[in-house]
């Protein structure tokens, strides 16, 4: 025994997969102890904000202590708002409608041509060949420049109770800074908010959780029911046998997912929750664990070790116990590192078509998955909350399957590189 | 008769038959076989491969149906019917195995076995201290020390070791009959003759009957004091082993006779 766990460690694939695996189970254990956030707490007022750190604006206008630099902060600004298509779109409409000759226009040069637009553009000059859209565009694209050059200071004011009237109270140039260090109220999104404004790195090592304990769940309950009518089967023979492999074909030649829609459908969505879906993958994957360890169990019972436990007067059950399961148990142990893996994706399969744990209480990596795709996640570029799902699942299988494909070649020397 | 004494019948059978399968798949591995055990004999069944010779003895161990035919034991029909009389059939007839790598649990210890013998013959009670007596004592039986046993695994002993432990086992459990079924084959010629030795020493000692199957015809004539040639799930010729294998009336007995390949002489095998 201990000989094989020391074969298992040594096998560059299994202690891979086992690294990757321990890491997201230690994640799922260590970030809820460092931040006590609410996964499921909606924090964004609005759909899909965008990864980074959003500061208070309140607070920085009123943090009190600003910094003079000698760093304009106008000349950056300019070049971040006005991109390299804007230029050529600009530079397109002083050619063709300011009557401005294409010699005269540079594009690389930002302020000459900002002021060169701001001569010629007029909103209402007649503009032959260009649709609304176009020249709606023009004008939303003149409202941003506008100003941009000026350096005017901006004037906070606080209004008068008595009088009504603005009091100033600040005057901020392009040159005062603030440290980030003295806002006081802010939010960190490492992976941005989802649709409904949760944060998508809390929300998503919440859900791994969940995911983990449904496709833990579901795997014991597949293995343990296929286990156990895989010896029945195998042990007993006969009419128990035939009986057993009748319901084993059945469910095998119907496709376990159908299945598995049809079943998490008539349940109900009240009653879908996280547990019910496990129970729901497990009652439906049981098939092929049963097919395999009834075949192994034939193989093994007409053996010599079992014989002479017979002749020992040892019973049925321990003859199962002490002579059949360990024989079987490294091929079961493999058999449940994937129903786990294999109950993730159901999971997640069934979430995406609606059909996953009905809850607003925890989130799963399917219900993350659906809820992207609900909100149109990928049309609003929001890669943020639906990639790193992805990522998370895609890695969960991958280091799950890498340990079975370890386990395997140690079980089985045939199979070694 | 054996040294004058008289013989009791211990194991026989009428018609016993074996088939696998039906219809067209149909084999009959065993065909309405005949034969009397008597207590303390010594007898071989003989035939080359695929005639039936594990199916018999699994019969013989109630390991297997029979599919037609009566078996008696100890003069009384044999009845196997529920697992508390077939755990008191198996106190009295033991087997012991072909493969001897494959005869133990490779996840048990080997004293296990020995234990689970002691625990079987009723005395599951003693105390500690006379268990291990008891085991030891079985041990240097075959010549195997106990103390080097204990905490090992199958796969730490040797093949003659195995099979040695057992006979141990048997020592213990001293059933009236013995089936050894092919004991000798995976292990080496020296090995061989000690273990043919503890048998017939262990027969000596408790009047057991050995039914001892082989497809080597020397070895059953040098050990033998019955011998019976089996071809085909059939007996084709039976009686004391000098009569049978010294003035061969078969067709199959001659030939399996020729077969033994003999050092000195040229091998006929024009037979085979």
């Amino acid at each position: 025994m201990k000989n094989t766990i020391k074969q298992i460690f040594h096998s560059g694939k299994f202690v891979t997969g086992f690294v990757i695996f321990l890491a997201i189970l230690l994640t799922i254990i260590i970030y809820p102890l460092v931040v006590a956030k609410d996964p499921l707490a909606m924090i964004g007022n609005g759909n899909f904000f965008k990864p980074g750190t959003y500061l208070s604006i309140q607070d920085t206008v009123n943090s009190g202590k600003t910094y003079k630099m000698n760093v304009d902060a106008t000349a950056s600004i300019v070049e971040s708002k006005l991109t390299m298509d804007n230029r050529s779109m600009m530079a397109e409409w002083l050619e063709k409608y300011g009557g401005v000759d294409a010699s005269e226009i540079d594009v690389t040069d930002a302020e000459g041509l900002i002021a060169l637009w701001e001569e010629k553009y007029d909103p209402n000059a007649e503009q032959k060949g260009l649709i609304a859209a176009k020249k709606k565009k023009y004008q939303r694209l003149d409202n941003e420049i506008d100003g941009i050059l000026e350096d005017v200071p901006t004037i906070i004011a606080e209004k008068n109770e008595e009088t009504g009237e603005l009091e100033e109270v600040q005057s901020i140039d392009s040159k005062q800074y603030i440290n980030e260090k003295d806002v006081i109220n802010r939010q960190n999104f490492v992976l941005g908010t989802d649709n409904f404004g949760r944060d998508v790195l809390t929300e998503l090592i919440s859900a791994t959780g969940s995911s983990l304990k449904i496709g833990l769940v579901a795997g014991i309950i597949a293995t343990v029911i296929g286990l156990f009518l895989g010896l029945l089967a195998g042990y007993l023979g006969g009419f128990v046998d035939n009986l057993i492999l009748f319901f084993t074909n059945l469910f095998t030649v119907i496709p376990s997912f159908v299945l598995l829609i049809l079943i998490s459908y008539s349940v109900g969505e009240s009653q879908r929750g996280i547990m019910m879906v496990a129970l729901l993958i497990g009652i439906t994957a049981w098939p092929w664990t049963t097919r395999s360890v009834r075949s192994q169990v034939i193989s093994l019972r007409n053996r010599d070790h079992v014989n002479l436990s017979k002749l020992s007067g040892h019973s049925m059950l321990r003859i199962v116990l002490t002579d059949i399961l360990p024989y079987v148990a490294s091929y079961v142990v493999m058999a449940f590192i994937l129903q786990i893996s294999s109950g993730i994706l159901a999971e997640a399969q069934l979430s995406m078509i609606g059909l996953g744990p009905a809850t607003t209480k925890t989130a799963t990596l399917g219900l993350m998955m659906q809820w992207a795709t609900q909100y149109n996640a990928h049309l609003n570029g929001a890669w943020w909350a639906y990639f790193p799902v992805i990522l998370v699942i895609a890695l969960i299988s991958f280091s799950l399957n890498l340990m079975n494909t370890g386990l395997d070649q140690v079980f089985n020397p045939q199979l070694r590189d | 008769m054996r040294d004058g004494k008289e013989l009791k019948p211990c194991l026989s059978g009428r018609g016993v038959t074996k088939v696998f399968g039906f219809g067209d798949a149909k084999t009959v591995a065993v065909d309405h076989v005949d034969f009397d055990f008597h207590e303390g004999e010594f007898v071989s069944i003989v035939g080359e491969s695929g005639s039936g010779k594990t199916t018999l003895s699994k019969m013989l161990l109630g390991l297997i149906s029979v599919t037609e035919g009566e078996i008696d034991f100890q003069g009384k029909p044999r009845d196997i019917s529920n697992g508390k009389k077939k755990k008191e059939y198996w106190k009295g007839i033991q087997a012991i195995f072909q493969d001897p790598f494959a005869s133990y649990n490779m996840f048990k210890r080997v004293d296990s076995v020995l234990l689970d013998c002691i625990n079987m013959r009723g005395d599951k009670n003693l105390p500690k201290e006379e268990k291990e007596r008891l085991m030891t004592e079985a041990c240097s039986f075959v010549n195997l020390k106990y103390a080097e046993l204990t905490n090992k695994y199958p796969f730490e002993l040797s093949g003659g070791q195995m099979q040695r432990l057992m006979i141990a086992r048997i020592f213990l459990l001293k059933p009236k009959i013995l089936l050894a079924d092919e004991p000798t084959s995976m292990i080496d010629a020296c090995s061989r003759a000690t273990i043919l030795d503890m048998l017939l020493k262990l027969r000596d000692e408790i009047n057991m009957t050995i039914i001892f199957i082989t497809h080597d015809i020397g070895l059953a004539y040098y050990v033998s004091d019955n011998v019976y040639i089996m071809e085909h799930g059939k007996f084709v010729e039976s009686g004391p082993a000098e009569e049978v294998i010294l003035h061969p009336t078969a067709a199959y007995t001659k030939r399996l006779i020729s077969d033994v390949p003999k050092i000195y002489e040229p091998w006929d095998l024009t037979t085979v």
